[in-house]
């Protein structure tokens, strides 16, 4: 039965669970995975030699490497029923004039030729594994900050995505670390030169389209001294009845005296296995800050981390994570103190519903010598009914004296306290249940952009939709 | 015509404990009472079965609010209607600021369709008025609801509640305690001020375990209430009696009534059956 909200939402078809026919591609790949598919990509993408052989590499180490055993169900993932490569349109486009009307249609429904009016400086807009649509302020390329999709990084800055690209997140790291070096397209590359504030965030919009199709976006971002920059990725995906696979990978270097901030609000279509591997390495007094809000997707497993490498680096990481019927968030966070005076905190929020399994996972690492370190975790989650499960997995190595590390969880219900109280001032149940949801998620969201914010509390709102009997 | 809210023969238990037995009070527009009585004597119970708490059941009796039965409202329901409740013991509500909270339970008042709310500009107006005429620190609707608010802060912030929604009855559950003079001073203005706003229209429901708040809330009538019940009722004078025989007197003057605990589908809750499902 169509469930119609009051925003007249059909919420039987999910959201943005449209899709473009899928025989508007440029090229797709045959389905599955070997070395000719592989060396296939990089040709058409007319990409140097190292990268080829980087590829060819990285595809032994995945097919050496076994799954997880750990985490969320991955034995279920088909390999050999994905589509790897899929270009939908043969040039990229700089204008919005020039994108395809399809494509312009999909990025509609989006809102993103609104958000752009509105507020998007730069547009770095995944459409399947090529970017179609990129625009870039001037101001910034004046002053040397580069924003492009990875292809076109390779193509214009190959020495500068050689020198760091894989060393953030080697193809040795994990299985689909391994993939995705394999047989990434697409991404961002962000180049902030030293001393640069970026004072309006870089976003981008990506999004899975064919079925079957996996994505494996690649985004890279060095931050020189002393810069500023915030990254922001928004992700959507249709639905389909076969499972999709995401496995991005996310390197990110912040240099002496940076700051960095990655925002995430994902809100993959039921059936993608959403693995991503998402590191930063922190030098002298540099702040990374991992923003990550997790709703959609089957199963999620995605621990940004953070390698504090030098003294006075600070890492900051905020989850959120919402698990309704049939999905298992397992998100989480790394923060590795390898130096003296490092500082982290770990906030993560999560909420399960109608079966869901949502949870923390979490490595606090300090190395000997790391005096003086600072880290402080919290981890808090909020379950609705008698049939959700919550797990916290919070791994503590601490081989140094000298640091304080705090780490505290709580597990709650709503309380019928709280309900009682809202609802004798005329509120009714649904929007009472909404209310405490969101305050509960609020240490989060209020360090989203305000467009973000209100996106993930009315998603939120969605999903919370008659969970109160 | 006014509000009337009529409550007859009210039995009603908590858990395994029988605590009303047999409650009768009518409060009408314009109609100042105040329900005094010792701990324990269920004050708090009724007026919190008033408002729908479904942690008490009814095992008796009912209650006819303009007409209609109360009892068969959910909570949110009686509110809009214009019942409220200042409580005793506000919880707080982490990461929801007043603002949002009380934009959206006004405009539920207000009858805005659900999920509606009056507008942001309208609703700023209104709650800098109404912050400036009770006097409060225009920074609590910045902050979490009832979070690390002080007790006469909490008072306060349920009067600004009150002020805000603008009921048809209000009932006061024991607001004065835990306060100093100045701060009950402050609160009973803020009730004055309200009756006033209403036109003298407001039907107030003072529960008290101290007479001094009678002092600058002058009641149309005062109940004493014992073991559940109203024992006694009177004009203003009867607060002063009260002060001097005090509550021992009460408890020799009357006899505690036997009463069991009502088993599992013989009950009703308070509100309807409406929470979640743990």
């Amino acid at each position: 039965m169509a469930v119609v909200n009051p925003l007249g939402i059909d919420l039987d078809q999910y959201k943005y669970g449209f899709h473009d026919p899928v025989d508007t591609y440029a090229f797709r790949s045959q389905k599955g995975l070997n070395r000719k598919i592989v060396e296939q990509i990089s040709h058409l993408k007319g990409e140097p030699d190292w990268m080829l052989a980087y590829r060819t590499h990285s595809l032994g180490v995945f097919e050496k490497k076994p799954l997880p055993t750990w985490g969320g169900n991955v034995g279920e993932i088909k390999f050999d029923d994905i589509y790897y490569y899929m270009k939908p349109a043969e040039n990229q486009g700089r204008t919005w004039d020039e994108v395809p009307e399809n494509i312009k249609r999909t990025f509609d429904r989006l809102g993103i030729p609104e958000a752009e009016k509105k507020y998007l400086a730069g547009v770095g807009a995944q459409y399947e594994s090529e970017v179609v649509y990129h625009s870039l302020r001037e101001e910034w390329t004046k002053q040397g900050v580069i924003f492009l999709d990875m292809d076109s990084g390779l193509r214009e800055h190959p020495d500068m995505v050689k020198e760091y690209f894989g060393t953030v997140v080697p193809p040795e790291d994990n299985k689909f670390a391994a993939l995705n070096s394999a047989v990434w397209s697409g991404g961002s590359f962000v180049y902030v030169p030293e001393g640069v504030h970026v004072t309006i965030p870089l976003q981008a919009y990506f999004r899975i389209n064919a079925q079957n199709m996996g994505q494996f976006e690649r985004t890279l971002i060095i931050a020189e001294r002393g810069s500023y920059v915030h990254y922001v990725e928004g992700c959507t995906a249709p639905t389909y009845s076969s499972d999709s696979l995401h496995s991005a990978v996310v390197e990110i270097i912040v240099k002496e005296g940076a700051r960095v901030r990655y925002t995430t609000i994902q809100n993959w279509s039921k059936n993608v296995y959403n693995l991503v591997t998402k590191r930063a390495v922190a030098y002298r007094d540099a702040t990374m800050e991992w923003v990550d809000g997790n709703l959609g997707s089957k199963l999620t497993m995605k621990y940004p981390s953070v390698y504090m490498l030098e003294p006075g680096a600070k890492a900051e990481i905020l989850s959120v994570a919402f698990a309704g019927a049939g999905q298992h968030q397992d998100p989480g966070g790394k923060v590795i103190h390898a130096a003296p005076h490092t500082q982290s905190s770990v906030v993560s929020k999560s909420i399960s519903k109608s079966g869901g399994r949502a949870g923390y996972r979490g490595l606090v690492k300090v190395y000997p010598g790391a005096h003086g370190s600072k880290c402080a975790v919290r981890c808090d989650a909020l379950i609705l009914d008698d049939q959700s499960r919550s797990d916290t997995y919070p791994t503590m190595e601490i081989d140094e004296d000298d640091v304080q590390v705090t780490h505290e969880a709580t597990v709650s219900k709503v309380s019928d306290e709280q309900l009682f109280y809202l609802m004798s001032r005329g509120v009714n149940q649904d929007e009472a249940m909404n209310m405490i949801v969101r305050g509960f998620i609020e240490p989060i969201s209020r360090e989203l952009p305000m467009e973000y914010s209100v996106e993930l509390n009315r998603l939120i709102g969605l999903e919370m939709e008659g969970s109160v009997g | 015509m006014g509000a009337e809210l009529v409550i007859k023969n009210l039995w009603a238990q908590v858990e395994d404990k029988v605590i009303l037995k047999g409650a009768s009070l009518e409060v009408r527009s314009g109609e100042i009472h105040a329900l005094m009585g010792p701990n324990g004597s269920g004050k708090t119970t009724l007026a919190h079965v008033l408002m729908g708490n479904p942690f008490y059941q009814v095992i008796k009796g009912g209650v006819v609010y303009n007409g209609e039965d109360l009892l068969g409202m959910a909570p949110d329901e009686r509110a809009r209607r214009g019942l409220f409740i200042a409580f005793q013991y506000p919880v707080s509500i982490p990461g929801v600021t007043m603002a949002s909270f009380l934009r959206t339970a006004v405009s539920a008042r207000r009858g805005y369709e659900k999920d509606q709310l009056m507008s942001l500009s309208e609703f700023q107006k209104l709650a800098r008025a109404k912050v400036e005429e009770l006097q409060v620190d225009p920074a609590v609707l910045g902050r979490y609801v009832n979070e690390g608010f002080s007790g006469g802060e909490k008072k306060r912030a349920e009067i600004l509640q009150m002020a805000l929604l603008e009921p048809e009855i209000a009932i006061m559950d024991e607001t004065d305690s835990g306060l100093d003079v100045d701060a009950v001073k402050i609160v009973a203005a803020g009730v004055n001020r309200m009756y006033e706003t209403s036109g003298n229209k407001m039907g107030v429901l003072v529960i008290t375990h101290y007479p001094r708040i009678l002092k600058y809330i002058k009641p149309t009538k005062v109940h004493v209430m014992f073991d559940g019940r109203i024992v006694t009722s009177g004009d203003a004078e009867l607060a002063d009696e009260l002060d001097h025989i005090g509550y021992d007197g009460i408890r020799a003057q009357y006899e505690r009534v036997a009463a069991e605990v009502v088993g599992e589908g013989e009950v009703r809750s308070a509100g309807k059956v409406f929470w979640v499902q743990h």
